[in-house]
């Protein structure tokens, strides 16, 4: 008598096709055109970017489309050393959260042009976009944000976005 | 909150480990089951509805398996609900359990939250491509990390706060034998040249992946003084959620935290929580999240939480004991990590802790947490009737 | 147990939505519920929903949804991953407290981005039934050969059909309407033998909400509650084989813990046409008393995970327009109906 079974291995594959949804369109074509278009809520007036259909915080949906800079405040970061970025990249890495211009919510984007361990909260940065040619409808056109060298951010402006 | 009396009965949990090869997923659920029963003094007849709480379907390759799982957990003919509320699954799972009785619905309840996280991948569940979405940069632990950067910014604590909770963390998992890491050998210097992952959040100071089951008993007042077994009262529940990104949210000390507390804390009668709480077990999944917590639970002020580590205040023989079971640090089935923590809070009260007992635990907290920071489940339980 | 009242009802239009993701198909329907009330999704006491990941394709799929509601200062919430039928359900339980006197309840789901049928299959026992893949419409139809050769005729599954598209000619919401003669149904081929493909629901996208109020506060926000009067759910065995499939023993008794009795509508959760059939039959049902599915059912529009919420939401909006004094929903969920949840509702 053989051995209990004790696993057997099932794949599994199910196909889905995501709509992202109108103002989540809006700002992936703004992205393929080289554009950071976020949406303002019309109670709080924040701007968010990505918008995901509606203010969170206050359940409305968006209206206004508002274009961010793509320079901004790198709010907080993580030195990253493990893989995860899904492409070969020297380790350790700094993901950031940055807060573009014009924006109240941050986006999470890589870290380069800096030394992992100069890098600052508060620090000015801007972003970097890979060759026009290679635009699409993702905001991984950004495809990493550099130091601008501006004096870095007072603490106080970005506090509340830590 | 008004509603009849509740308390748990019995508890019952499996030892986790990575892999469990030795049994299906309704194996594992049906031993934490079978346990709870077992120290209830009661059999499957004996429980009127079945809660049932984890963690993403996807963790197991399973959709709604409380449907597979009924059968497995004596719920055939009964009512049988299965609560998802991310991390915090576990928590929200057992206070929706306590609700039914409150409420007067049922006499007993049994309720079991489970991950067998190994069957399926959760770190690829937790990281699924979807088309449209940010690219994910860093992993789970790449968004903790920045905000743990900003508590120790906000807060000026010193750098090796994370370590001595880990340390502590592990040291009391050496005395809960259902603990999934037990390091005999592990020590300060360790965790502080384990490999830095996400800076600051080092290898040392983060959780395992497990495969575990929790489960509970929870009876109305009059099943409860039925009851040979001890039992803990529960004294207040509750629960906050606030949006995963708003602008303007806090997420080093979340507002729904803090809200989720006070209420628990009204509903317990407890105006003085570091005075009047002995011991908790919250949701700490990379060790800087204690001290965020102790100031997001009001057990210290903002900006000092890291004090209570330093000072050993939270240490199993201290005035505060945090995680007497080894937490979320030394044990995570995702879906269950945070019905442990209310049910290691459960046996504090009961006497039951074994070996990290606190001695005459007579009030303690359970708390979990969940998504970004976002969803707060907490429950006060009792020695005495309240 | 305190009375607790359906007091308002909104859903979305069902059909395929290529546009619009699950937030912003909420958000409106959100608003529709709460307009009626005066009040806003702030000034409930407790939220809860009901959604699938399985169903989105994406794990915490029901986290960015909670962005419609506004949970901004932080609200008592909580989320089960069923339909919102059982979301309700702990709702009613949450209200029994009496610290709180209003409920939010709301479920979404969007069946057209992955294959419905298939993505069902892994509701099944993971190790030996779901490895062979028996989507949803072969199971129904498997469950409908049983009922069939349990002395029952197809033509009574065309009856049903017929009778849910002249019924839904009056819901807006509706997916699939319209005048059919039952003999012409029968000639249609053959979709999963038994079943034919009208037999079977849409596919369907959509959202609904539920507002609940205690006592008084129920009387001020509506002319006329929709006062539940009992309410229950059970399950039955997973395995086909375990379980009589030509009858719903859960169905039935919860049917009986919820006091279904003198019932003048009834909405039942039945994405298959048979299964209207045995879901009327385990309430013990009589059509000539009671108006089935007035609504035109699942089999006009099945949104799942949200389905089960509107047949409530449906019963209970009649109840208040007057349309019947008592009446009962059902939601099911599982493979060939194997967990059922009934409610009764009553207009006084």
């Amino acid at each position: 008598m053989s051995d209990p079974v004790t696993g057997i291995i099932t794949p599994i594959r199910l196909d889905y096709t995501y709509t992202p949804g109108t103002s989540p369109s809006a700002f992936l074509r703004g992205m393929k055109d080289g554009k950071i278009l976020g949406r303002r809520c019309p109670s709080c007036g924040k701007v968010y970017v990505p918008p995901r259909g509606g203010c969170p915080m206050c359940g409305v949906e968006f209206a206004e489309e508002v274009q961010v800079s793509d320079s901004g405040t790198l709010v907080t970061f993580a030195v990253v050393n493990v893989n995860f970025a899904n492409r070969v990249i020297d380790l350790p890495y700094v993901s950031g959260e940055v807060l573009f211009d014009g924006a109240d919510t941050t986006s999470m984007v890589l870290v380069q042009g800096i030394a992992a361990d100069e890098v600052r909260m508060g620090m000015r940065v801007t972003a970097h976009w890979l060759p026009r040619e290679e635009w699409d409808f993702t905001f991984a056109n950004i495809d990493y944000v550099e130091p601008t060298g501006e004096p870095d951010a007072d603490y106080a402006s970005y506090k509340e976005h830590v | 909150m008004a509603g009849n009396r509740a308390a748990v009965l019995g508890t019952g949990q499996t030892k986790h480990v990575a892999k469990r090869e030795d049994v299906s997923i309704a194996g594992l659920v049906r031993e934490a089951a079978d346990r709870a029963l077992e120290d209830a003094g009661l059999s499957y007849a004996d429980i009127d509805a079945v809660v049932i709480g984890k963690a993403p379907d996807m963790f197991e390759g399973v959709m709604m398996p409380e449907l597979y799982l009924a059968e497995a957990l004596g719920a055939i003919g009964k009512p049988m609900i299965r609560v998802h509320t991310a991390g915090s699954v576990g928590g929200s799972t057992a206070i929706v359990a306590t609700h039914l009785v409150q409420a007067g619905v049922h006499e007993r309840v049994l309720t079991v939250a489970f991950e067998k996280q190994s069957e399926s991948n959760a770190m690829w569940a937790l990281s699924i491509k979807i088309p449209f979405s940010q690219p994910l940069v860093a992993g789970a632990g790449g968004y903790f990390a920045p905000i743990i950067r900003g508590y120790i910014r906000k807060s000026d604590a010193p750098l090796d706060t994370g370590f001595q909770v880990a340390l502590k963390d592990r040291l009391n998992a050496l005395k809960n034998p259902y603990a999934h890491l037990h390091q005999p050998d592990i020590s300060y210097e360790q965790i502080a040249e384990s490999p830095l992952l996400w800076d600051p959040i080092r290898y040392a100071e983060t959780c395992p992946s497990s495969d575990g089951a929790a489960a509970m008993v929870i009876g109305s007042e009059a099943a409860a003084d039925a009851s040979e077994r001890p039992v803990a009262w529960i004294h207040g529940t509750a629960v906050r959620s606030e949006p995963t990104m708003g602008a303007g949210r806090d997420r080093v000390n979340p507002h729904a935290g803090r809200d989720c507390a006070k209420a628990v804390y009204a509903e317990a009668g407890i105006t003085d929580p570091f005075r009047e709480i002995d011991c908790a077990e919250i949701y700490v999944p990379f060790s800087w999240f204690e001290p965020m917590w102790l100031e997001n639970l009001g057990f210290a002020a903002e900006g000092a939480g890291w004090k209570l580590v330093q000072d050993g205040v939270t240490a199993i023989d201290g005035d505060l004991p945090i995680n007497m079971s080894g937490g979320v640090l030394s044990s995570n089935p995702i879906g269950a990590s945070g019905m442990l923590r209310f049910l290691e809070a459960a046996n504090q009260v009961r006497g039951t802790a074994g070996d990290h007992q606190v001695a005459n635990a007579s009030r303690a907290l359970g708390h979990a947490y969940g998504g970004g920071s976002q969803f707060f489940a907490m429950w006060v339980v009792g020695a005495e009737k309240r | 147990m305190r009375d607790v009242a359906v007091v308002s009802f909104a859903q979305s239009a069902t059909r395929r939505d290529q546009t619009r993701n699950e937030v912003e198909i909420l958000l409106p329907v959100l608003r529709e519920a709460m307009e009626p009330t005066g009040l806003t999704t702030q000034d409930m006491g407790f939220t809860c929903s009901g959604s699938s990941d399985y169903l989105a394709g994406q794990a915490f799929a029901f986290v960015s949804a909670l962005d419609a509601v506004g949970p901004w200062p932080p609200i008592q919430e909580s989320h089960v991953e069923m339909d919102g039928a059982w979301a309700l359900y702990e709702a009613w339980v949450r209200l029994q407290h009496g610290d709180i006197d209003t409920a939010l309840v709301y479920a979404f789901g969007k069946s057209s981005p992955g294959d419905v049928g298939r993505v069902l299959s892994m509701q099944l026992d993971p190790y030996v039934v779901a490895p062979l893949w028996p989507d949803a419409v072969s199971l129904a139809a498997l469950q409908a050969r049983s009922w069939l050769e349990a002395g029952h005729s197809e033509k009574d599954l065309a009856r049903v059909v017929a009778r849910s598209r002249r019924n839904a000619l009056g819901n807006p919401h509706a997916q699939l309407s319209g005048d059919v003669d039952e003999e012409a149904l029968l000639d249609e081929p053959l979709y999963a033998d038994p079943l034919r493909k009208h037999d079977c629901p849409p596919i369907s996208d959509g959202a609904a909400v539920v507002v609940l109020a205690a006592g008084d506060r129920a009387r001020e926000l509506c002319d006329r509650p929709a006062w539940i009067r009992g309410i229950d759910h059970r399950i039955d065995v997973q395995a086909l084989g375990s379980r009589d499939l030509t009858t719903s023993a859960s169905t039935r008794l919860a049917g009986q813990r919820a006091g279904v009795r003198d019932i003048d509508l009834a909405e039942l959760h039945a994405p298959f046409s048979h299964q209207e059939l045995i879901v009327a039959e385990s309430l013990g049902l009589e059509e000539s008393r009671t108006t089935i599915n007035p609504s035109g059912g699942a089999l006009a529009s099945n949104p799942v995970m949200v389905a089960g919420l509107v047949r409530i939401g449906e019963a209970a909006r009649r109840i208040s327009a007057g349309e019947g004094d008592r009446a009962v929903a059902h939601a099911t969920s599982g493979p060939a109906l194997q967990q059922n949840l009934v409610c009764v509702l009553e207009g006084t």
